[in-house]
């Protein structure tokens, strides 16, 4: 069946919104002690491998981090400082030769923190 | 973020209407309203309580009088063209001054049509504008006299034609010194105090004002703490004085975008920008938010934590 007339368009699917789960990844920050602080990266879709990507914010930003498996959020990229816009500006940066055609679009990204 | 970050500070220079922006904190607008009380002092006839009073107001329905002054724009420009025929009638008819002559015209039916609009809204408007706005009319371009009062250039008698930068520099002082909340673009007047921000000890930080805050936004304490603690990957408590203590140090300025941020997606309609809204839980545990000013309604999100990561003593890892 190809028919282009009957393909369902709900026309009360813009009423949904923002509730729908868009897989936004989520760029995060933590305080720790003192003046530090962890950023986190979740939400990753599969197609991104968070080893070569942690490899990667780990030369870039001249920080330790690593990648924590976790029950609900699946794996997430733990980095020690804050580097929210860097992560962001890597992930996003068509230009790169890292990322390339699979940088992600700003709108899918959401910064957290202050 | 990028959008919420930029600071709308106020540019007395630019006169231009500026892109809309939502939300407003009475911080970046302080310089406002001081401009706003020297200029009402200048002037003969203070309009302090219109400033106070109506100001919430005038806020909520900024939008709509927007509107509305430029319906009205059109119905009164009739008299106003004759108004300004009146005055520069002793003025050289060249196609120069007839252009001006319009310009002029047009201010002024706005500016009418801005007090029309207010008055609209139960502020009384005072005789003191409507003077000024007729009383500036024709005016030199050098040596300006004092705007407010009407004097100088600006008084009727002066036969001088007015250029066109001067007149536009009348309208906005005119319309921030009685309107503040129509300067700017009528939509971005929604104002909240800033968050009080003390130190408790070291680690934790003592949200003052948040209850005023939640009660400006017309939001529970719960929803607007729990967004708090979400953003900020820690959490806190509520004291005996219903202040929120949050756990980590945070500066006034970072609360506050944490804040902007939370205005944006949970108080603010989409739809016309108003803050006038409610947020009620809907049907199967979404909430929503109705506008109150345009009537739409729109679903968002659901706070939620995401991932935290393990910080200080590392508790015994259960296997």
């Amino acid at each position: 069946m190809s028919i282009e007339n009957l393909k369902v368009n709900d026309p009360f699917a813009d009423d949904v919104g923002d509730t729908q789960p868009k897989n936004y990844v989520h760029i995060r920050i933590q305080q720790r002690n003192g003046r530090k602080t962890l950023t986190t990266v979740q939400g990753l879709s599969k197609e991104y491998s968070p080893k070569a990507l942690l490899k990667a914010f780990k030369k870039e930003y001249a920080c330790n981090g690593t990648i924590i498996q976790d029950k609900d959020m699946g794996e997430v990229i733990q980095l020690q400082g804050d580097h929210r816009t860097k992560v962001m500006d890597f992930l996003t940066d068509k230009g790169s030769d890292k990322m390339g055609k699979y940088a992600l679009a700003k709108e899918n990204i959401k910064i957290h923190g202050f | 973020m990028t959008d919420t970050e930029e600071a709308p500070t106020f540019d007395p220079s630019l006169k231009k209407k500026k892109p809309r922006k939502s939300v407003a904190f009475e911080a970046e607008n302080g310089d406002e309203v001081n401009r706003e009380e020297n200029n009402n002092n200048a002037e003969s006839q203070s309009l302090a309580e219109a400033g106070e009073g109506g100001e919430q107001k005038e806020g909520e329905e900024g939008a709509a009088e927007m509107f509305k002054g430029k319906k009205k724009k059109k119905v009164k420009k009739a008299d106003g063209d004759d108004d300004a025929t009146g005055d520069v009638a002793e003025f050289d008819p060249t196609a120069m001054k007839k252009k001006k002559k319009k310009k002029a015209s047009k201010e002024k039916t706005e500016g009418d049509s801005f007090d029309a609009a207010l008055a609209e809204a139960g502020v009384v408007p005072r005789g003191a504008g409507e003077e000024g706005a007729e009383d500036a009319e024709p005016a030199l371009p050098e040596d300006t006299g004092d705007l407010l009062l009407g004097t100088g250039v600006w008084n009727a008698a002066s036969t001088v034609d007015l250029t066109y930068p001067l007149l536009l520099t009348r309208f906005f002082t005119l319309l921030r010194s009685q309107h503040p909340d129509l300067a700017g673009d009528g939509r971005r007047s929604y104002k909240i105090p800033p968050p009080q921000v003390l130190r408790e000890g070291n680690k934790k930080t003592i949200f003052a004002n948040i209850s005023d805050i939640c009660k400006r936004m017309k939001r529970g304490d719960e929803h607007v703490t729990q967004f708090l603690f979400a953003e900020l990957g820690t959490s806190g408590s509520v004291d005996g004085s219903k202040r929120l203590v949050i756990r980590g140090k945070f500066q006034q300025k970072q609360l506050e975008n944490v804040l902007r941020r939370y205005i944006l997606e949970y108080v603010t309609c989409r739809t016309c920008k108003s803050p006038d809204t409610d947020l009620k839980k809907g049907e199967n545990r979404l909430f929503f938010v109705t506008c109150n000013s345009c009537g739409s309604r729109r679903s968002v999100a659901a706070i939620k934590t995401g991932f935290q990561a393990t910080v200080g003593k590392r508790r015994r890892q259960q296997t």
